[in-house]
């Protein structure tokens, strides 16, 4: 993987809220977020905005317990922790391998999945930096470096 | 009389159970749940069991050992209830399935559940309790206060905008190495804390509503203890101690004031039940005890609050008093809000406002 954006500064939650709304009009179904970072580092804060910028109105709950939420907006949009989970296989029987293809897949603790990473996926990886955060845009796909370059 | 057979298996557990209505009470006949509790400590969180095919290896198991154990035979019963959703897909099919078999060859009616009915009609079961009441609600991913008019009619007040509080509580535990699950460590661990010496923010006290946060705290938490391992290069075990007793407080004084105002709301509440693991936290339960005041306060056994299927029997046996029950085109849902009219609870208009 390699960066295919320079790294983002996101010194409070509003720098967050605003980069997943710079965000939202460059995604689509088929598109992987994989959202990488320890506990607290901002991954669940910007998946909701995320959805929320997707124009999705209701209660976007942590999926930490359900493992998985799915919403609709103009599309499908899948939004997992897999956390819990102990062997990639259990991925599979989430049908997530499914919604990959077809739904807009924001996954939280993508390091569960192993070697079913899906190479097109765009990781975001979120760390504490001093009193903010940071986030930076890798990929195995240079797509993502045009697609990104208006971010 | 009634008597049903409720099958749960919308999450990491399967259950089924039987629940008879006599009169106007409940009682449990029998209630087993194939789970996996024991292993929670080694894998570090709840382990899921997420595969449908799990959920179908057991499910004819426990509904035999439901049967057997309540001495209740198929031909006994009146209907068959099982949670519809919402949850994984996967598990709630499975139930959903073995339902409408049973059905088909019994001939019973099948009465489908919303398995966050079944969690907020338990003090019905277990108490007794008369419409309307207030209820919070704390299970596994969920925290919301629900005014319960009827088996049907619910009013979301409020709830968790991000973390539910036992969510907050195992990242508490993981960040200060605590075992799983963290609501009981962290409680232990904070008797020998000082709750005054690190200052945790109160979320959302600010705004006016039942809605709460617990997202920020586990990140002052982390600060907290980043804060001190920078000073002194370690935690002593005083130290996690007192950042327990901080964030325990903290949770008590949010859910405190936000009780307080639902209870507001809700002048004519004949009780105020609490169901999850909060209510098994000592000093959670004594600040919403307080807080109840004249109201009754109730908290229904602990092993009725977590997922179980008497919760989804007894919810169905309250469909059924309605003359409510469900056919063959009863499907699984994956969501499934209890307040189908409650508004969101942030964000809408943000989007055109900041965009």
């Amino acid at each position: 993987m390699r960066q295919v954006h320079a790294p983002i500064p996101l010194p409070d939650p509003d720098a967050t809220d605003a980069l997943a709304r710079r965000f939202a009009p460059l995604l689509g179904p088929g598109d992987v977020l994989l959202l990488e970072g320890q506990i607290g580092a901002g991954k669940t804060h910007f998946a909701r905005a995320l959805i929320r910028a997707l124009g999705v109105t209701e209660d976007v709950p942590s999926p930490t317990f359900t493992l998985v939420q799915t919403y609709e907006a103009d599309f499908e949009i899948w939004h997992a922790d897999l956390y819990r989970l102990s062997h990639p296989d259990e991925a599979i029987e989430l049908g997530l391998a499914e919604a990959f293809e077809t739904a807009l897949c924001l996954v939280e603790w993508p390091e569960k999945l192993g070697e079913d990473r899906p190479k097109q996926a765009l990781t975001l990886r979120f760390s504490l930096i001093g009193e903010g955060r940071e986030v930076v845009c890798l990929s195995e796909n240079n797509e993502w470096e045009t697609r990104l370059a208006g971010l | 009389m009634l008597t049903l057979l409720g099958i749960e298996s919308s999450c990491d557990d399967t259950g089924a159970a039987v629940v008879r209505l006599k009169g106007d009470a409940g009682e449990v006949l029998s209630n087993v749940v194939a789970g996996q509790t024991e292993l929670h400590a080694a894998f570090g969180g709840v382990v899921p069991e997420i595969a449908a095919r799990a959920h179908a290896e057991k499910l004819d198991i426990v509904v035999e050992e439901a049967l057997a154990q309540a001495n209740v035979r198929l031909g006994d019963l009146d209907a068959i209830a099982v949670t519809a959703g919402p949850g994984l897909i996967g598990g709630v099919l499975s139930g959903v399935m073995l339902a409408k078999g049973l059905s088909v060859a019994t001939g019973l009616p099948l009465v489908g559940v919303n398995h966050l009915a079944g969690h907020a009609l338990t003090p019905r079961l277990t108490d007794g309790l008369t419409f309307p009441y207030l209820m919070l609600l704390v299970s596994g991913g969920h925290c919301q206060f629900l005014r319960v008019d009827g088996p049907e009619d619910f009013t979301r007040l409020g709830g968790t905008i991000d973390d539910a509080p036992g969510e907050a509580f195992d990242k508490c535990a993981k960040l200060l190495g605590l075992p799983q699950p963290g609501g009981p460590s962290v409680e232990a661990e904070a008797k020998a804390g000082d709750p005054k010496r690190f200052a945790f923010p109160r979320p959302l006290l600010d705004r006016p509503g039942c809605d709460l946060s617990f997202s920020g705290l586990k990140t002052a938490l982390m600060r907290a203890r980043d804060g001190v391992v920078a000073e002194k290069g370690g935690l002593t075990r005083q130290d996690r101690a007192d950042l327990c007793a901080g964030f325990q407080a903290a949770i008590a004084d949010t859910l405190a004031e936000k009780s307080r105002r639902a209870l507001a709301l809700c002048p004519d509440a004949t009780a105020f039940a609490v169901a999850g693991g909060v209510a098994a936290n000592a000093t959670l339960r004594e600040r919403l005890t307080k807080v109840a005041g004249n109201t009754p306060f109730v908290a229904p056994p602990l092993r009725l609050c977590t997922d179980n299927a008497a919760m989804i029997a007894w919810a169905g046996i309250e469909r059924l008093r309605l003359g409510h029950h469900d056919d063959l085109t009863l499907s699984a849902r994956p969501r499934w809000p209890l307040d189908q009219k409650a508004a969101p609870l942030i964000g809408s208009g943000k989007r055109g406002a900041k965009a």
